[in-house]
């Protein structure tokens, strides 16, 4: 009894004065500094900023690999400044100076960490072991001022940079939100120069181009200002109005909704098409890609996503698309050549497809969920080898693959160029998606998720397991396959090679970052992930490295897309208690109220024997 | 005959006998009490007679068909349907969703329907919907309402409890199998559960087994009661016959006077 | 709602259990056939199959030290550490540099059995810093969430590792120097067998056998083994849970770095994506022998590196089909299905934590 007594008091001093919040945890901040400052000489050693220095964002002042180095301090510095979250009992943190020390920290750790970099690399040469630390990266670092006065300037950026990053959280946070909208609209604009200025030339703005881009690549300063400001001003002004107009919005009758939601998909509809008129080959060619990949990255959802199936095999159905389509159409197909039409094609592909998925899918039915990745990764190798090995050259022709695909056509519509490829990938997409959006509310849609969510309970309620698991893969590998299919036609030959694991690896990174079961997410997922490496060579090169980051964040700070429920059981957990103390109270009055109203007469409890 | 009869049935786990020779049966239209001590294999029983565990010997028979071999699914379109001891709702779906689930074994539609978007599809999507909600609303407004399109992990405890009796009714079964459905509630919750289990069989025509270690539940709404200890059936009859058994008695009291030491 | 005899039946007859019975079939008849026309043929002489059996022997045991390491883990998180491979190759990789070092500087066959020990601790630290780290980022904060999230989470580890490296230490392969200490043959019992198999196969026994010792009668192998058993009861007991699993974990880096040396000694070449592979098959093996089993793990591996090597001849050949090494890595992915679908307890029985999904 002693013993409980002092937790008591404790709990009565907290309900009666709140306790001084937390303040901003400095020693965090310091720890993290030591992690900018391994990031920033991370990426300095592993090439990226020299790879990245090529590209000028703004035109004299800031490359891409300057952007990459900078941003660090920048956004470790916001993060290390950033408050403990409000407490119930606890006052809410004050914002004050230890913010930006703690901005400070991050940069001073960035700036140790680089200097440090510098100095032991400008006395041994450290390019046998560390192929890429040059001497142009440390002509960059020091911004070929020499190690003296140049590590001087490194060091001062840095710092200013951690401060400036902590600052950002003394700033009202709609100010806050605009300056940092308007620093990434304005990178990203930058880096889309391509794009951009393809665009204004399109449109038949070419104008526009010489004032925006330099000669020699990256934003004009004039252009910057002004990408800076359009984005500065649409995140003070508009978005914070987003919110009424949507309440606005949910106050119309659902048939006005309905046809508003139509009306924008049209338009939606109709300005993806017209896009690869006003872009041209080259950014075309990218956006095939991005659509093959979304139409995979849709039907991984569904396996992935709805029924919770981690399928890392998925390149198997891409490739059992692309040689069925392969043999059926090439006239260069070694054994069978049919020399059929694409679309006469097609439903051999989809029973091809539908047939793997049941052939990858039967085995694994009854499996714990990280075996069946395994196992499907195993399946997805096993094709490959298989298509690559002499034994079935003669039906697939090994690592040479199969060459001359016709291209797709309707009738006497040809689409040759990857300006024309688009329509048909695109058409493809949308019906992918709305094969996924029909799906997601429906019966089949949710006994897939009530699997993914528990799978004993779902077969307890009604749900033959085998059947739906079996219906997730083949409707998975339907999608796959037409992905297959639309990518042995657009590129005109198909090569084992182009369908290794890191296809599987993509497409799983894509959903996963894209938000499961988000179709919104997934275009944006594919836009970035897939786009903007093909858009930009550089990129290329640490895609996957990107990925592996992209993976371990999103599974450490957002899982709910994949296994929510544990993760929310969790969180939840403060929540029933609130709400266990709200019946209390109701409970209370509900009492009261009846002791008051009715005196004397007993409250009618059935039940009571 | 009998809706629900469990023969001789035994399930043993690793030389753990947690079922022995149990023999069990249910009338239709009857309200069965399975109690008895932790660990005598009440919950074991509801695995067995739903199909995810298999019984080592002795057949269940539930309308007419042996359910050994059965998978579970089969068991609950055969209509029999159940709660967890241990609330396992599906908590990313919506409240509605949860109870349309349990619709599922009631209908037919497939991927090809859904995705052409059928007559038949669109209708039977609305039948399911309608279901749902009358099984939802035999909780008054608790489970409708705004609620419907809420997921279900902000539920409070109690209506997680309702919910997964709702997502139960909704598979349209015979006869519902309710596992500690008191469990975890505070008295007037409970009390307001004893009421509804009772009507659950008087408006909606379940016959209903379940098991409870609140006797004042018990004994509101059994028709019969049927002790369990060391997997077997230690007494059967009315409330005030089981009350008083010697052997129940000795079942609980023993352990009850282990367990205060 | 009396149902006719035939739909009882059809309902009875599993559809899934009817395909794998059938497939069951087939393997075991594909395997026997070729088995039996190959050796009928008899191309290959008994002193081919005799080395192809010792070659096995040494692959497999480098297979069985990186086993350890996704048994351990798997025995006491649950989930498979797909980033483990790597960990083998960040060994193998550090460990070529120093011995490229030492080569240089004549030590290398000056004094090879000192030049050996030098890399064989160098690789070891490597891979097991490389483990423990990946452990204290990307695992521990997922402790207790379903084991698909881990799962994940390795692989992004495992990509962000493999190209961390290729970006650090460029995208070539690099070779090992020979060791002219290790060139030719030995003649053992009347066996001649080369002496880096000679080598790598006691390597790798007596790295197990001191493993085995460690796990079975050290205090902290017994911390580890109760953790496996029961987080839990434990902690209770007064176990600290943290350390018992970062101890897996080193320990898994430790043998995965003996392991890199010893395959870098067989194969003599090592670049980023080194690790994918063996990895891959190392799971095998530890699946193969029953995850969570130790020495399942250690049996998993010297198995799974005979049937690798026998299997493409012996079974493929007797097929008919051509150029059967090219579907060695078929094999084991080959083998890594079959095991998962017909006994994923593996051949001695998996031995796992409490489950947790």
């Amino acid at each position: 009894m002693a013993e409980i007594a002092p937790v008591r008091k404790v709990a009565v001093v907290e309900e009666e004065i709140k306790l001084k919040a937390e303040e901003v945890d400095l020693q965090r901040a310091a720890k993290l500094g030591g992690v900018a400052g391994l990031v920033a000489v991370f990426v300095s050693a592993n090439g990226m900023v020299q790879a990245f220095a090529e590209r000028a964002i703004i035109s004299p002042i800031l490359s891409m690999g300057y952007a990459l180095l900078f941003l660090v301090p920048l956004v470790i510095g916001y993060l290390a400044a950033k408050e403990p979250p409000v407490r119930e009992g606890f006052e809410a943190p004050k914002k004050g100076p230890r913010n930006v020390v703690a901005g400070l920290l991050v940069g001073v750790g960035t700036a140790v960490g680089l200097a440090l970099f510098v100095l032991v690399a400008s006395v041994v040469n450290l390019r046998p072991v560390f192929l890429n630390v040059s001497p142009e990266l440390l002509e960059l670092l020091t911004f070929g001022q020499g190690v003296g006065p140049g590590l001087a300037l490194l060091v001062v950026a840095c710092v200013v940079l951690g401060t400036v990053g902590g600052l950002m959280r003394l700033v009202p946070d709609r100010l806050r939100n605009a300056l940092w909208g308007g620093l990434a609209w304005t990178l990203l604009i930058g880096l889309l120069e391509v794009v951009v200025a393809q665009l204004f030339r399109g449109l038949g703005l070419g104008f526009l181009e010489d004032i925006f881009y330099a000669p020699l690549g990256g934003l004009t300063l004039t252009g910057a200002l002004v990408v800076f400001v359009l984005a500065f001003l649409y995140y003070y002004t508009v978005v914070p109005r987003v919110d009424a107009w949507r309440a606005n919005y949910a106050q119309l009758p659902a048939e006005r909704q309905r046809s508003f939601r139509l009306g924008a998909l049209v338009a939606v509809v109709v300005i993806v098409g017209l896009l690869p008129q006003v872009l041209g080959p080259f950014v075309s060619e990218v956006l095939d890609l991005v659509g093959i990949f979304l139409l995979m990255g849709l039907g991984l959802n569904i396996v992935v996503g709805f029924a919770g199936l981690l399928d890392l095999g998925y390149v198997a159905f891409f490739a059992v698309g692309a040689y069925t389509t392969a043999v059926l159409t090439s006239p260069a197909s070694p054994r069978w050549s049919p020399e059929l039409s694409f679309w006469l094609a097609l439903p051999f592909v989809i029973l091809a497809a539908a047939l793997a998925g049941i052939v990858v899918g039967t085995p694994v039915l009854r499996m714990r969920g990280d075996y069946l990745a395994i196992v499907t990764l195993g399946f997805g190798e096993i094709a490959r080898l298989l298509l690559l090995s002499d034994w079935l050259r003669p039906y697939f022709g090994g690592a040479q693959g199969i060459l001359k695909i016709p291209n797709l056509s309707i009738g006497p519509i040809v689409f040759r160029t990857p300006v024309d490829m688009f329509y048909p990938i695109l058409g493809f997409c949308l019906v992918a998606a709305y094969i996924s959006w029909k799906l997601k509310d429906s019966r089949i849609g949710r006994a897939w998720m009530a699997m993914r969510e528990d799978e004993q309970v779902a077969e307890a309620m009604g749900v033959n397991i085998v059947e739906l698991k079996l219906k997730a893969f083949i409707v998975g590998a339907i999608i796959a396959s037409f992905g297959g299919a639309l990518f042995a036609v657009k590129i005109g030959s198909v090569f084992p090679h182009s369908f290794s694991l890191l296809v599987s690896i993509t497409v799983l990174v894509l959903i996963i970052v894209g938000g499961m079961g988000s179709i919104p997410g997934v275009v944006v997922g594919a836009l970035a992930l897939v786009g903007l490496p093909e858009l930009l060579r550089e990129f290329q090169e640490y895609r996957l490295l990107a990925y592996g980051v992209l993976l371990i964040l999103m599974m450490l700070y957002r899982p709910e897309g994949i296994v929510p429920s544990k993760q929310w059981m969790r969180e939840l957990h403060e929540e029933e208690l609130m709400q266990d103390a709200w019946l209390k109270m109701e409970e209370e009055r509900r009492r009261q109220a009846e002791a008051q109203a009715a005196e004397g007469k007993p409250a009618g409890q059935p039940g009571e024997a | 005959m009998a809706l629900l009869e469990v023969r001789n049935v035994s399930k043993d786990f690793g030389g753990l006998r947690a079922i022995d020779h149990l023999d069990f049966h249910v009338e239709e239209g009857e309200i069965v009490s399975v109690i008895g001590p932790n660990g005598a294999g009440k919950t074991t029983l509801f695995n067995l007679i739903t199909g995810l565990f298999q019984p080592d010997d002795g057949e269940i028979i539930f309308d007419g068909h042996n359910l050994v071999g059965l998978r579970p699914d089969q068991i609950t379109k055969l209509g029999i349907a159940r709660t967890f001891q241990t609330v396992r709702l599906f908590f990313n779906m919506s409240v509605l969703e949860n109870a349309m689930v349990g619709q599922h074994c009631r209908t037919r539609s497939g991927v090809i329907d859904t995705i052409l978007s059928l007559p038949r599809q669109r209708q039977e999507e609305e039948r399911i919907r309608q279901k749902a909600i009358e099984a939802l609303s035999f909780f008054g407004t608790r489970l409708v309402g705004f609620r419907l399109h809420q997921p279900a992990f902000v539920l409070s405890y109690a209506n997680r409890r309702r919910l997964e009796i709702a997502r139960a009714m909704a598979t349209e079964a015979k006869l519902l199998l309710l596992d500690e459905p008191t469990a975890g509630m505070n008295p007037r919750e409970t009390l307001e559960l004893t009421e509804l289990i009772g009507r659950l069989r008087d408006e909606k025509g379940f016959t209903i087994v379940v098991i409870e270690h609140d006797m004042r539940v018990v004994k509101g709404v059994s028709d019969r009661v049927v002790v369990l200890d060391y997997g077997r059936k230690i007494a059967e009859g009315t409330y005030d016959e089981v009350a008083h058994n010697e052997r129940v008695l000795e079942a609980y009291l023993g352990r009850k006077a282990v367990r205060s030491a | 709602m009396q149902q006719t005899l035939s739909q009882q039946l059809s309902e009875r007859v599993n559809f899934a259990a009817v395909i794998i019975w059938a497939l069951r079939l087939i393997v075991a008849v594909v395997v026997v056939w070729g088995v039996v026309s190959t050796l009928m043929s008899g191309v290959y002489s008994p002193s081919q199959w005799r080395d192809l059996v010792i070659f096995g022997l040494a692959q497999g045991g480098v297979y069985a030290l990186i086993a350890l390491g996704y048994t351990m883990v798997y025995g006491i998180l649950g989930f498979i550490n797909f980033a483990h491979g790597e960990v083998f190759m960040s060994g193998m990789m550090i460990g070529y540099f120093v011995a490229d070092y030492l080569n240089q500087i004549g030590m290398w066959n000056g004094n090879p059995v000192l030049a050996l020990l030098i890399v064989l601790l160098v690789s070891m630290a490597t891979s097991t810093t490389v483990a423990v780290l990946v452990e204290r980022i990307a695992y521990r904060p997922l402790r207790g969430s379903p084991r698909i999230v881990p799962l994940i989470t390795s692989i992004g580890a495992s990509f962000f590792i493999q190209y961390a490296f290729r970006g650090l230490f460029g995208a070539g392969v690099k070779s090992y120097p020979r060791m002219e200490a290790l060139q030719g043959a030995v003649t053992v019992l009347g066996v001649r067998i080369l002496k880096v198999h000679v080598l790598v196969i006691v390597a790798a026994l007596v790295m197990m056998a001191v493993l085995y010792w460690f796990v079975e009668k050290t205090r902290t192998g017994k911390a580890i083994r109760a953790v496996a058993e029961d987080k839990e009861i434990a902690a209770l007991m007064g176990v600290d849970i943290d350390r018992a699993i970062v101890t897996t974990f080193a320990i898994g880096g430790l043998m995965a770095g003996a392991a890199g040396l010893l395959y870098a000694l067989v194969f003599y070449q090592v670049f980023f994506f080194s690790g994918f592979l063996p990895g891959i098959k190392a799971f095998t093996a530890a699946v193969l022998g029953g995850i969570g089993n130790i020495v399942g793990a250690m049996l998993g591996g010297l198995v799974l590196g005979i049937v690798e090597s026998l299997g493409p001849i012996l079974i493929l050949s007797g097929l008919g089909i051509p150029a059967p090494h090219q579907l060695k890595d078929v094999v084991a992915f080959t083998v890594l299905v079959l095991v998962l679908i017909f006994r994923p307890k593996g051949l001695l029985g998996e031995r796992l934590a409490e489950e947790r999904d």
